[in-house]
């Protein structure tokens, strides 16, 4: 299997702005994001997606609302691109009432079910089975819709993997499974935790199809999507993508990425920035132009700031709200004493 | 000789002083040493965990002994209990106790049952470190106090350190111990600072610690729960209230003596605990003393958990969440009799 290279696709102006717009809040998102968490200001743990843009974007972009996407720790890059609101998305970082989760989830629960994005998710591995699961739903409710479960290459190791992969193959359910091989897992080198060279040679074992792409080239990105969703939604089953891709931080904030090599993380940053590479595809094919592209960028950035400042004035949760929907109905949730 | 160290460096201790005494012993989990086969990473920059736990070790015992594991809990706990059953001593760290989810068949129907299954021709010497504990913003999936459905399966022991110096100890103990024991480290602790010994020394498994003297109320606290329940005490104090704190230190076996003697002295128990409240541990405690010391209670048993509910993200929430030193302090009060609206 190689990467592939060749354009199958042309795309309109409108779809390639949609996906510079997306690609561009991920990445000003995360960058707000990365800089206010180092003052102190957000409580817990982050894990950031910028980089990755290419993949959220080049994938989400042939999804609509009745589509479930599955996510990982490192979900803030998939909840954009799928549709949610970047100040709910924001408040639900700082844990304010206004959040997309109320405050109850935080970065690594982040989720809206009406938008079909089912949560990040704080357990590696932990998307396989709930994609199947929506996959499954979207087939015996005949809904057209497919699902899509974003995984890292660290989950790729995990036992869920092939468990859900496998019944997403044997009942030929509509479910891609999109790789995010960013190389590490933790600070652990794919190359160390995997016994394969790449994560799509394993879609083999469950004959299903398996494609590598530069996860780094939206258009790329975008046309092999374009397959797996267009195989899934024509009834004939999952598929594997595996992107290739790069982390322009680290694990989570504070991670010192002392196991990433300069080299890498200086090119990476530079000529082979997924923004950049669609940027220039764009300009191009005449897709747009740098005054356009420019404007854009500038209202994405006003959009982050309003996002920052709709979390910062909104309140925190009420003390009631501590025990309510742990359950639809059920009146015993209180503590003891 | 004793001297100030983190809560952090005294299981790092514990761990390099079992180490360097047994060669069977070994450290097995996800970036326990970071890093691995990363040609231009040097050892001291290697992570050491994801809380810097264990950051270290690998350049005094190599990679081969501080082993990095796949993310693949359900595989590297199964092969630690094997491990363990065939001849070494392993030390696995679930990174996260929430993440018992993806390996509880390893512990639960594999490490804690070979012994009696195979008619006690088999031990499973092997120790789970991980982390628990709500406070840390951490939400939901990684702040849990999962001790009481471990201390439910027969056949493992469950350790909750409170102070460095027991942390150091109880570990040793627990890699020294022929069961499978199961450590929980609150992640809130790690940087807490207290006298440490140097060198080897046990702190032994199944033996409570009356951590304050007292005659009037006994609270039965665990893990950083006792430190909540000092709190309390030195406010009760000021009342002229004398509480009596233990620590149980070790879940299973539990040291019911201890915690009856004082009962029988105090005439009154609350047991503090910050999992959620059914089936926990603290119900527990309240149901052994109900049974085997009712005679010597003066009040009803008051139990001060975690409501019932998931660990919230928001900070206002988890504050919330957690039992407090003013809800121990009401509760000594109504339960001793004493009117809070005249001492507060």
């Amino acid at each position: 299997m190689e990467a592939s290279n060749t354009r199958t696709q042309t795309m309109d102006s409108h779809q390639a702005m949609w996906m510079y717009q997306k690609m561009s809040e991920i990445r000003h998102f995360e960058d707000t994001v990365h800089e206010t968490f180092s003052k102190g200001v957000l409580p817990g743990f982050v894990h950031l997606y910028a980089g990755e843009e290419a993949v959220a974007v080049g994938v989400c972009a042939h999804l609509n609302d009745k589509d479930s996407i599955t996510s990982t720790h490192r979900g803030h890059g998939h909840c954009i691109a799928k549709g949610c609101d970047l100040n709910g998305m924001m408040a639900e970082i700082y844990g304010k009432e206004t959040g997309l989760c109320n405050g109850k989830g935080g970065s690594m629960h982040i989720a809206d079910v009406s938008k079909g994005m089912l949560g990040a998710n704080g357990i590696v591995g932990g998307g396989f089975p709930l994609a199947t699961g929506a996959g499954l739903t979207a087939k015996l409710q005949d809904t057209g819709g497919v699902a899509v479960c974003f995984f890292g290459d660290g989950a790729n190791n995990h036992g869920t993997f092939h468990e859900g992969i496998n019944m997403a193959a044997i009942w030929n359910l509509p479910v891609i499974f999109v790789a995010e091989n960013n190389g590490y897992a933790e600070a652990t080198p794919f190359s160390y935790a995997s016994s394969c060279e790449n994560i799509a040679d394993r879609a083999a074992s469950y004959g299903i199809p398996g494609e590598i792409v530069d996860g780094k080239d939206a258009m790329a990105v975008y046309e092999a999507a374009e397959r797996a969703v267009t195989r899934a939604r024509n009834g004939e089953g999952p598929s594997l993508i595996e992107c290739k891709t790069y982390r322009n931080y680290g694990h989570f904030e504070g991670d010192a990425q002392k196991y990433k090599g300069s080299e890498e993380r200086e090119e990476h940053l530079k000529d082979k920035d997924a923004i950049l590479q669609f940027r220039q595809y764009m300009l191009q094919h005449n897709l747009s132009n740098e005054e356009g592209l420019n404007k854009l960028d500038e209202q994405v950035k006003a959009s982050i700031q309003a996002a920052v400042e709709f979390a910062e004035s909104s309140d925190y949760p009420d003390a009631g709200s501590l025990i309510t929907d742990v359950y639809v109905n059920y009146t015993n949730t209180g503590r003891e004493s | 000789m004793g001297r100030t160290i983190s809560f952090s460096d005294a299981i790092n201790e514990a761990l390099a002083e079992t180490m360097r005494r047994d060669k069977n012993v070994i450290l097995m989990g996800e970036d326990v040493a970071g890093g691995a086969a990363v040609d231009h990473l040097q050892d001291e920059e290697a992570w050491g965990g994801v809380m810097g736990v264990t950051q270290g070790l690998v350049q005094e015992f190599g990679r081969d002994r501080i082993l990095d594991t796949p993310i693949a809990e359900a595989g590297y706990v199964g092969a630690a209990v094997s491990a363990a059953a065939t001849g070494m001593r392993p030390v696995t760290e679930l990174m996260f106790n929430d993440f018992i989810g993806s390996c509880l068949d390893e512990v639960m129907n594999q490490g804690a049952k070979l012994r009696y299954m195979f008619g006690g021709k088999a031990k499973v010497p092997l120790t789970i470190r991980t982390m628990h504990g709500a406070g840390f913003r951490a939400a939901a999936q990684h702040s849990q106090s999962l001790y009481g459905m471990f201390t439910a399966i027969p056949g493992l022991k469950t350790v909750v350190p409170s102070t460095p110096a027991e942390a150091k100890g109880l570990l040793i103990a627990a890699i020294e111990d022929d069961d499978l024991v199961v450590f929980f480290e609150d992640k809130t602790l790690y940087n807490m600072k207290g006298d440490v010994p140097e060198g080897y020394y046990t702190t032994d498994l199944g033996k409570a610690d009356i951590k304050r003297e007292g005659s009037d109320v006994t609270i039965v606290a665990i893990g950083k729960q006792v430190h909540t329940a000092l709190e309390a005490a030195e406010q009760l104090a000021a009342k002229g209230i004398q509480a009596e704190i233990v620590d149980p230190r070790s879940l299973s076996p539990l040291d019911e003596d201890t915690i009856l003697a004082s009962v029988d002295k105090t005439n009154h128990l609350i047991v503090v605990d910050e999992a959620t409240p059914r089936c926990n541990v603290a119900t527990d405690i309240a149901a052994m003393v109900a049974d085997k010391g009712f005679d010597s209670l003066d009040a009803p048993i008051k139990r001060i958990t975690a409501p019932h509910s998931p660990v919230p993200f928001s900070p206002v929430l988890e504050d919330l969440y957690l039992p407090s030193a003013d809800t121990i302090v009401r509760t000594v009060m109504e339960l001793t009799g004493e009117d809070t609206a005249m001492t507060t």
